[in-house]
């Protein structure tokens, strides 16, 4: 071997070019399986394309795919060389052996050079009209790899028109491959934006995918109940029948399959006028996905997120099944925050109180995230059922019995929601929270006991001496805390004037002059010279009766629900984010917007017009965190957006750059009338976005209709959010 | 559709990569090593990440990870990954980094074959195998005629079943696997009791043989209407694709022709009437700081002339254990202080029979005041031709041309692992 003259750089792949080039097959072959090896491990092995393409002409299959392989990795790089390749592959779409035929048409397609692409067109023509059903299946999806690369060639070779036929073929596998490269070419071309219909989905065409779907592969199934969800029936008649026919596929082992039979259901549903036939389907969607459960994980986590889907728009397909949903100790910590998410949803009379023990045994788990949804589920059982909100009142205390750190933080937390759902009623827990005061050490903990105090003023004898404590402290407390306190302090005044004037009159002089948060300076103005100018009008404002709090039975927009409901199973629906937000080429710019904000006549423009504006919101979002609604630990994504608005100086610029509080209010106050809608008009969108965020990161936040009065101001005394300072803005809209 | 495919090992370096479309890069690999692998904190099977989503599962170290540029269907994507760890299990064994290592020319070739495009293919791997073989095929005149039959096969109505089996004995053997899902509360209430049970069919027989199968079954999907008779309550059944469905749905008969060899036939749930077939009674005191008792009977629920074998009591013990002195009448008791449980292993306990483990756990004092957090005890057990949910198989129907006899075998078997946890 002369490989010791060679410079040890290149040592190995001199080595290997020689034993391509060796006389003996093995040999040969084994220096093509170390190529492949080095290939994987990204050594750089172009250089030895003609050596490895000398050995493409082989009877040896194996060997051929080998080959194949490496030329599909370089002839990108290697265009030149790519096309001493053709002939070979060209040959072999005549091969006799149907396998090769099909290897050599798959491959081809996947070579990502233009020289090649030319010499593709004829022999993928006669591929397609193969007798061959192996090779025509895989014709069938080398026509979108085509595409993909040059749309021109495939028009101009008339392979849509063929593929169009082929919908009718009598295999169901090249029926279910055709339906998927006419999808993916119908979806290319949307993308690049075409407003051509490439995959139009007729009747005909309709009875051909029902008969295909008995009969052909798990896979192919997924494709063809896709197809069918994009198909827009003609007659009622026409959307129960597909119904009927695509039921039985709940019955199927792949939970792909199940799913998708799912959305195609949603949709047609729609249209299905018989109450009886949507019972009926309804009743045998249940236990399908109730069996998904019994999956990996993974894909129980995807079935979770779709299951929740599901209960925002029909809360009764699994009424009975709530135990199914009881976490067990071993799942994993997404699929647990998942179950407990659908089991509030389930909760009702009849089996909260097993809810309520499973809840208690949660909170004595491990995990402290965990832990803490576990409590904020009891908090949002007890919102939910009025009539079982004492029992959980009960477990909170045994909760905070435990004296657990983190556990007692989290049911104060909850408590406070509590006291605004149900006012006046669990006064005598309030000693209990009270005497947990020297414990809490988190913002929002904090803030929450203060504002219980704050409501409570009149009823705790000591209140000026539990909130002297946090005026003390007042500087050192982060924000949201100083905002609860002063609230508080001013509640406590206009309730207890004569015992709290020194109190109140020394945290207006320390919020004024010595806070660095403009929120938090403002927030003392107008509470000094309402006092000061108007001790009634403050009255009004500061003790206003608060708009009651409920559980929001759904996390998404309507119109977004409904076209999550008919992406089921895609990530979409398991983000509960429409497609735009996480796929590139969706995006929508600001100029798509203000494009579209034309035509408000449009029932269908308007609610494509607030997904986007939730787009637009999201748009810098990058969803590492997707799955964690509250999102304080990461500062990108929309906990960047959250950070921003949180920062005072960020809220104020949002909210107008005037440096008056006043000003601020009153030209927000006059936009009120315009914009009080829910559906955010586009030239909020930043604003609406935000709105879309900080209501789904927060469930238990203020129900969504906010007050159209000047009155508003109440809404910043609501439970401090970590979010408060965007909550307010909110409120002020 | 799925874009590309990757395996990494622990440390993050890629084993296996195939990208499939050309929307995406290969540098996108060590995105995913340095997003998720070097990453503790990721709490999801799917990160996206701008607009590339990655959908990983974890097995014996190793991650295969299927990328995504577009709105995919996730249940989809996960359903493929775990079928290709199911087909490279029936090749070469063990998943783990050696056997990927060992074997990645022939993944390659495995996923070259059941990915086309971003879109899964053939994934029968009866089928599969006639195919692509650890052995080389020759593309010879012969190896012409035996490719029409596979592709034929491959893209048929039965792509799961070659046309010319032949066997010399025809026989079928049914094992009906349930696995028993049980959380019973400290107060000794069954919070959730249910079986999920599998039905595996070896189907050893020639030709193209036309199955009818039939079980006590009364499948409800109205729970309204119970019945009286000792027909089973089955609340929802999946089958194996070569179950005719439609048929299913409509005459509630399960007709099929079976793949041949070993695959699952269906997969059922049954909630109610549920036998549990063993009780376990644990009696846990702290008894001051320094201790804490344990005294865990097992009673075995069933016939005598069964009997449970493999059973695993795995019994928590606080974080803060030194040791723990344990006396058992049967089997092996052993502290393990990694794991902070006892584990008591029981090779075999007749039924009608009870066994009693006591301990005394003894503590070291610490300045943590955070109460025990008291996990589940923990069983796995086999018990042999018994089913929990009282499922029978009633009769296996084989109809062929050849008019043949085949000899049919049924066994039974109710197991749990993991998912048997009793609360105290």
């Amino acid at each position: 071997m002369a490989s010791f003259r060679a410079p040890p750089r290149k040592g190995e792949n001199f080595e290997l070019a020689a034993d391509l080039n060796s006389e003996y097959k093995d040999k040969r072959k084994d220096a093509i399986k170390r190529v492949i090896a080095n290939m994987t491990v990204q050594k750089d092995v172009s250089g030895l394309f003609p050596d490895v393409l000398k050995n493409m002409q082989t009877d040896d299959l194996e060997q051929k795919k080998l080959v194949y392989l490496y030329l599909m990795n370089y002839a990108k790089t290697q265009p030149e060389l790519v096309i001493l390749a053709v002939n070979t592959f060209v040959k072999d779409t005549d091969d006799p052996n149907p396998l090769v035929r099909a290897l050599a048409i798959r491959t081809m397609g996947c070579l990502r050079a233009e020289k090649i692409i030319d010499y593709l067109c004829d022999p993928l023509q006669k591929c397609l009209r193969d007798e061959n059903p192996y090779v025509r299946k895989t014709a069938a999806l080398c026509v979108a790899k085509l595409y993909d690369l040059k749309p021109e060639l495939v028009i101009e070779n008339g392979f849509l028109e063929t593929l169009r036929e082929m919908i009718a073929d009598s295999n169901p596998m090249v029926v279910a491959n055709t339906v998927a490269a006419l999808t993916d070419i119908h979806n290319c071309a949307v993308a690049a934006g075409s407003n051509e219909d490439i995959f139009v989905i007729t009747s005909h065409v309709l009875s051909k995918l029902l008969i295909a779907l008995n009969e052909c592969s798990e896979w192919g199934r997924v494709a063809i109940l896709s197809a069918l969800a994009r198909y827009e029936t003609e007659s009622d008649q026409e959307s129960e029948h597909i119904c009927e026919r695509v039921v039985p596929q709940f019955q199927h082992a792949n939970a792909g399959v199940v799913l998708a039979a799912v959305k195609v259901i949603m949709i047609h549903m729609r249209n299905v006028q018989s109450e009886n036939l949507t019972k009926q389907l309804v009743r045998k969607m249940a236990p399908p996905l109730v069996t998904l459960l019994s999956n990996p994980p993974e894909v129980q986590w995807v079935a979770l997120r779709n299951i929740n889907l599901l209960l925002q728009k029909r809360s009764d397909i699994l009424s009975n099944e709530m135990r199914v949903f009881f976490c067990k100790y071993n799942d994993p910590l997404y699929v647990k925050v998942e179950k407990l998410d659908i089991m509030v949803r389930l909760a009702g009379e009849s089996n909260v109180d097993a809810l309520l023990s499973e809840l208690k045994e949660y909170a004595s788990e491990v995990d402290v995230d965990f832990v803490r949804r576990s409590i904020k589920a009891i908090g949002q059982t007890a919102i939910k059922i009025d009539e079982a909100a004492e029992r959980c009142v009960n477990v909170l205390l045994e909760l905070i019995g435990t004296r657990v750190s983190y556990v007692v933080q989290e049911a104060v937390v909850v408590m406070k929601d509590i006291f605004r759902k149900y006012p006046s009623t669990y006064e005598g827990v309030i000693p209990t929270l009270c005497a947990n005061l020297d414990e809490l050490d988190e913002p929002e903990a904090k803030a929450s006991l203060i504002w219980i105090i704050g409501e409570y003023a009149n009823k705790i004898d000591n209140a000026d001496e539990l909130l002297g404590i946090f005026v003390e402290s007042f500087t050192e407390e982060s924000y949201p805390v100083q905002l609860q306190t002063l609230t508080a302090v001013v509640k406590l005044f206009l309730r207890k004037p004569d015992t709290s004037q020194g109190l109140v009159q020394r945290i207006l002089n320390t919020a004024t002059k010595d806070c660095d948060s403009p929120d938090v300076r403002d927030r003392a103005y107008i509470y000094w010279r309402l006092l000061s100018t108007d001790p009634g009008a403050a009255k009004n404002v500061v003790l206003a009766h608060r708009p009651p709090i409920s559980l929001p039975r759904m996390t998404v927009s309507p119109a977004l629900l409904e076209e999550l409901l008919g992406e089921i199973s895609s990530l979409a629906s398991v983000y509960h984010k429409p497609e735009e937000t996480f796929v590139g080429r969706g995006r929508i710019g600001a100029d798509a917007i203000s494009k579209g904000a034309g035509d408000l006549n449009d029932e269908k423009q308007v609610t494509q017009k607030a997904l986007q504006t939730v787009v637009a919101g999201q748009q810098s979002e990058n969803l590492l965190n997707f799955d964690d609604p509250t999102t304080e630990e990461q500062p990108s994504g929309i906990a960047a957006t959250a950070a921003l608005a949180a920062t005072p100086a960020a809220a104020n610029l949002l909210a107008g750059t005037s440096s008056n509080p006043l000003d601020d209010l009153v030209s927000i106050f006059g936009n009120v009338s315009l914009t009080s809608a829910t559906a955010p008009a586009p030239q909020q969108n930043v604003m609406g976005g935000m709105g879309g965020l900080s209501f789904g990161a927060t469930p238990l936040a203020p129900s969504p209709a906010p007050p159209q009065t000047p009155s508003v101001l109440q809404s910043t005394s609501p439970p401090a959010q970590p979010q408060q300072a965007q909550d307010d803005l909110l409120g002020l809209f | 559709m799925i874009s590309a495919f990757f395996i990494f090992n622990q440390k993050g370096e890629v084993l296996i990569s195939r990208l499939y479309r050309t929307d995406l890069k290969r540098s996108i690999a060590d995105v995913f090593r340095i997003q998720v692998v070097s990453n503790s904190d990721v709490r999801s099977p799917i990160v996206t990440l701008g607009s590339t989503s990655f959908f990983h599962v974890r097995l014996n170290n190793l991650y295969i990870v299927a990328v995504t540029k577009c709105n995919a269907n996730a249940a989809l994507v996960f359903e493929y990954c775990y079928r290709f760890i199911s087909i490279a299990k029936s090749y070469f064994g063990k998943v783990d980094e050696e056997a990927v290592k060992n074997n990645f020319v022939l993944i390659y070739e495995l996923i070259d074959e059941i990915i086309d495009f971003g879109y899964p293919q053939n994934s029968e791997i009866d089928t599969l195998k006639t195919y692509i073989t650890t052995e080389s095929i020759m593309s010879t005149a012969a190896a012409v005629e035996e490719s029409s039959k596979i592709t034929t096969q491959a893209t048929g109505a039965t792509s799961w079943r070659r046309a010319d089996v032949k066997y010399k004995k025809n026989e079928a053997f049914v094992d009906v696997v349930e696995t028993v899902n049980l959380s019973m509360s400290a107060k000794g209430t069954v919070l959730r009791a249910d079986v999920d049970g599998h039905i595996l069919m070896r189907a050893y027989l020639s030709g193209t043989p036309e199955c009818k199968f039939g079980l006590n079954d009364k499948l409800v999907i109205d729970k309204s209407e119970h019945g009286t008779s000792d027909a089973v309550e089955l609340d929802d059944c999946r089958f194996h694709q070569c179950v005719r469905l439609d048929e299913f749905d409509s005459t509630r008969t399960i007709s099929f022709i079976p793949p041949d060899g070993e695959f699952e036939l269906m997969k059922y749930r049954s909630t109610s009437n549920v036998k549990l077939p063993l009780r376990v009674i644990p009696t846990v005191n702290e008894i001051g700081t320094s201790q804490v008792s344990f005294v865990v009977t097992v009673k075995t629920n069933f016939n005598n002339k069964l009997s449970a074998t493999n059973v695993v009591l795995r019994i928590p013990t606080p974080l803060n254990t030194t040791d723990v002195d344990c006396k058992v009448p049967s089997g092996k008791a052993k502290y393990v202080p990694a794991e902070n449980v006892v584990v008591w292993k029981i090779p075999r306990i007749q039924g009608g029979a009870e066994v009693t483990f006591s301990g005394l756990a003894q503590l070291t004092s610490t300045t943590n005041r955070q109460v025990w957090a008291r996990p589940p005890i923990d069983v796995d057990f086999q018990v042999l031709m018994f089913t929990a949910s009282g499922l029978i198989v009633r009769f296996l129907k084989v109809f062929e041309k050849g008019n043949y006899n085949s000899i049919k075998w049924v066994r039974y078997l109710t197991k749990a692992s993991g998912s048997y946890q009793i609360r105290f």
